[in-house]
C-alpha cells in the first residue's frame, strides 16, 4: 500500500522537538478566559470585516480550538505515521524544506504538486505565524502543524488561494479538524462569494467538500515531507481523495 | 504601606498574566519590601547597570534597545492605539498640556520624544489661534530617538499642510537621544515631552539635559501617566490596564508584548510626588504638578531661574 513512501532525507531536515517547545515558549501569551473572551469576540469581528488579517483568523482559531485540538491530536495519533509527526514535531518552511528541489521533481509527485502550488499562488511557507495562546506544547503544536499543512491541503486537493478555493478548503478542515475557526470561516467565507462563483460553489463545491472531509483520511496526520516522490493519483488513492470533477 | 499592599496587588495581578519565573523575582520583592523603603525597593533588588523593562529587569543598554524595538513596532499604529486604549481622551490631555504651557509668539520649543507631532502640531494650532504675529519668529523642534516615529510625525506635518510659510512656525525635526543632545546650553524657552520620559533609561539626565539647554527663565513641562491617590480607583485602572489593554494591541495592532510593556512601563514610573522631586534635583525652580483624570495622568512644570 505504502509503496512509495520513502524518506527523503536530503529533502527535508527532521526538525528537533526541543527546538519547538522552546520556541513556543517565546511565543506563549498567558491569557485568563476574561481576556480569551473579548479575543474571541474582537478577533471574530474584525476577522469578518477584514479577511486580510490573517493574524485574526489565526488568534480567533487559538482562542476557540482548545477541544477541537484535543480531538485532533487523538486523530493523528490513531496511525502510526501521526504518532511519528507528534514524535518529532517536524516544521514546514524554507529553511527545513528546499523548495527548489521540489519544484525539479517529475510532474504529478506530491513534491511537485506542492511546489507549483507554491509559485503559482505566489505565497511563501515562511509567512506562518507562531502560536501565541496555547500553552500545553502539544497542543500548541498540532495548531502549528495545522497551519503549516494547510498550503499542502490546498495543493493535494487542487484548491486555488481565491476565496472559493478557502472556502471550500476551509469546509473540508472544518469536518476533520472540527476547529470552530474552520467552520465558521466555512459559513461566513461563503458569504462573500459573488454569484457566479456562488453557484459553483453550491453546485459543486460544497457536497464534494462535505464528501471530502468525511471520506478522506485525516489530513493533519500526513507526513507530507516524507511523500513529496509519492505520485499524486496514488496519493488521493490511499487518503480516499476523489478530485473534483465540474460537469 | 499603601505603597506595599500595591505591590503585593500588582503581583497577585500579575499571576494571571506573567510566567512563573518573573512571578518569583516579583514576590521575592513585595517580601523583603519594608514600608518605610517604598519605592526605593525595586531599585535596590537591581545591580548596578541595571534597569527596568516593564517589570522584567534588563542591563541598560539593553532598555535602550528594547524600548527602541517597542517603538519600531508600533510606530504605524500609534495615534490608532492611543486613541483605542484610551478612549480618546489623551487628546484631551495633550490639549490641556498645551493650554497650561501657553506658547507666545517668540517661544522657541524643543519638543522633546514628541515623534508623531501630537504636541508640535498642538503648538501650532495655539500659536496660530492667537492671531498673526507681528514679525516675532517661533519655531518648534521635534526630537525623538526613533527615526520611524519621526517619519510617522513628518507625513503627519505633510498631510496638514504644516509648512514653515503656511503656518509661520518652523519645524524640525531631529533624531536625537534625550540623555545626551547635541544642542547648545541656553537655547530654548520651553521644553516639553509627553508620554516619554518614562521610556529613558536615566531620568535623571534626561532631567539634566533639559536644564542645560533651556534659557535662564525657560519652562519645562512634562506629561506623563502617574498614579491615581485613590485605592479603588487604582485598582479598577489595574484591572483595565492588565486585562484590557494587551488585548487591544492583539487586536487592533496585531501585537501584544509592546502593551504589555507600556502598561508595566507606567506602574514603574515614580508616582507625582517623587518625580517632583526628582525635577528640583536637577535644579528646577517652582516645580508644580497637576493631575488629570484622577491621577491618570499629571502635568508637571519647572523653571530654570
Amino acid at each position: 500500500m505504502r509503496s512509495s513512501f520513502r524518506i527523503i532525507r536530503c529533502y527535508t531536515t527532521a526538525a528537533n522537538s526541543n527546538n519547538f517547545a522552546e520556541e513556543m515558549k517565546k511565543h506563549f501569551i498567558p491569557t485568563n478566559s476574561f481576556q480569551k473572551a473579548i479575543l474571541t469576540v474582537g478577533s471574530a469581528a474584525i476577522s469578518l470585516l477584514n479577511p486580510h488579517r490573517g493574524d485574526m483568523i489565526a488568534c480567533l482559531g487559538e482562542v476557540t480550538g482548545e477541544s477541537a485540538l484535543i480531538h485532533m491530536q487523538q486523530r493523528i495519533s490513531e496511525t502510526q505515521e501521526g504518532l511519528e509527526i507528534l514524535k518529532e514535531k517536524p516544521r514546514i518552511n524554507s529553511k527545513t524544506v528546499s523548495f527548489d528541489k521540489l519544484a525539479e521533481m517529475p510532474e504529478n509527485t506530491l513534491g511537485r504538486v506542492y511546489a507549483d502550488f507554491m509559485t503559482e499562488n505566489n505565497i511563501t511557507a515562511d509567512s506562518r505565524l507562531p502560536v501565541q495562546f496555547i500553552e500545553d506544547p502539544e497542543l500548541a503544536y498540532v495548531m502549528q502543524r495545522y497551519r503549516e499543512v494547510h498550503d499542502l491541503v490546498h495543493a493535494t486537493l487542487f484548491m486555488r488561494t481565491t476565496m472559493l478555493g478557502e472556502v471550500t478548503v476551509k469546509w473540508v478542515e472544518g469536518i476533520q479538524t472540527t476547529l470552530p475557526m474552520c467552520i465558521n470561516g466555512g459559513i461566513w467565507g461563503a458569504g462573500r462569494l459573488k454569484p457566479k462563483h456562488r453557484q459553483m460553489y453550491l453546485k459543486y463545491y460544497l457536497p464534494w467538500a462535505i464528501k471530502t472531509g468525511n471520506n478522506a483520511k485525516f489530513m493533519q496526520g500526513i507526513y507530507y515531507e516524507k511523500r513529496w516522490d509519492q505520485d499524486i493519483d496514488d496519493f488521493h488513492r490511499e487518503m480516499n481523495i476523489v478530485r473534483l470533477v465540474k460537469k | 504601606m499603601a505603597l506595599r499592599t500595591r505591590i503585593l496587588k500588582l503581583s497577585n495581578l500579575r499571576c494571571v498574566t506573567q510566567q512563573a519565573s518573573r512571578l518569583r523575582a516579583m514576590s521575592t520583592q513585595s517580601t523583603q519590601t519594608s514600608p518605610k523603603e517604598g519605592p526605593a525597593t525595586a531599585t535596590e533588588e537591581m545591580k548596578p547597570g541595571q534597569t527596568h523593562f516593564g517589570f522584567q529587569v534588563v542591563a541598560e543598554e539593553e532598555k535602550t534597545k528594547k524600548v527602541h524595538e517597542v517603538f519600531e513596532t508600533v510606530a504605524e499604529k500609534y495615534d490608532l492605539m492611543n486613541d483605542v486604549m484610551s478612549m480618546g481622551i489623551h487628546r484631551m490631555w495633550k490639549d490641556i498640556f498645551m493650554c497650561r504651557l501657553a506658547p507666545q509668539p517668540e517661544t522657541k520649543l524643543l519638543d522633546m520624544a514628541g515623534g508623531t507631532g501630537d504636541i508640535a502640531f498642538r503648538y501650532i494650532k495655539y500659536l496660530q489661534n492667537l492671531g498673526p504675529s507681528q514679525g516675532t519668529h517661533s519655531s518648534v523642534t521635534v526630537c525623538d530617538i526613533n527615526q520611524a516615529m519621526l517619519d510617522v510625525g513628518k507625513q503627519r506635518a505633510q498631510k496638514l499642510g504644516y509648512t514653515p510659510e503656511s503656518c509661520g512656525v518652523e519645524i524640525n525635526w531631529k533624531c536625537a537621544d534625550a540623555e545626551r543632545l547635541d544642542l547648545p546650553d541656553d537655547s530654548y524657552t520651553a521644553y516639553t515631552i509627553a508620554f516619554g520620559i518614562r521610556n529613558c533609561t536615566h531620568i535623571d539626565k534626561v532631567l539634566e539635559e533639559a536644564y542645560r539647554v533651556l534659557t535662564p527663565g525657560g519652562r519645562f513641562m512634562c506629561l506623563e501617566f502617574s498614579q491615581l491617590p485613590n485605592d479603588t480607583l487604582q485598582w479598577v485602572y489595574d484591572q483595565y490596564s492588565f486585562q484590557v489593554i494587551p488585548v487591544l494591541g492583539q487586536l487592533f495592532a496585531g501585537q501584544w508584548k509592546p502593551y504589555q510593556y507600556l502598561v508595566e512601563s507606567i506602574r514603574q514610573f515614580p508616582n507625582q510626588e517623587k518625580f517632583k522631586s526628582m525635577i528640583e534635583d536637577a535644579g528646577f525652580r517652582q516645580v508644580t504638578y497637576e493631575n488629570l483624570t484622577f491621577g491618570t495622568c499629571a502635568i508637571h512644570s519647572g523653571f530654570k531661574i
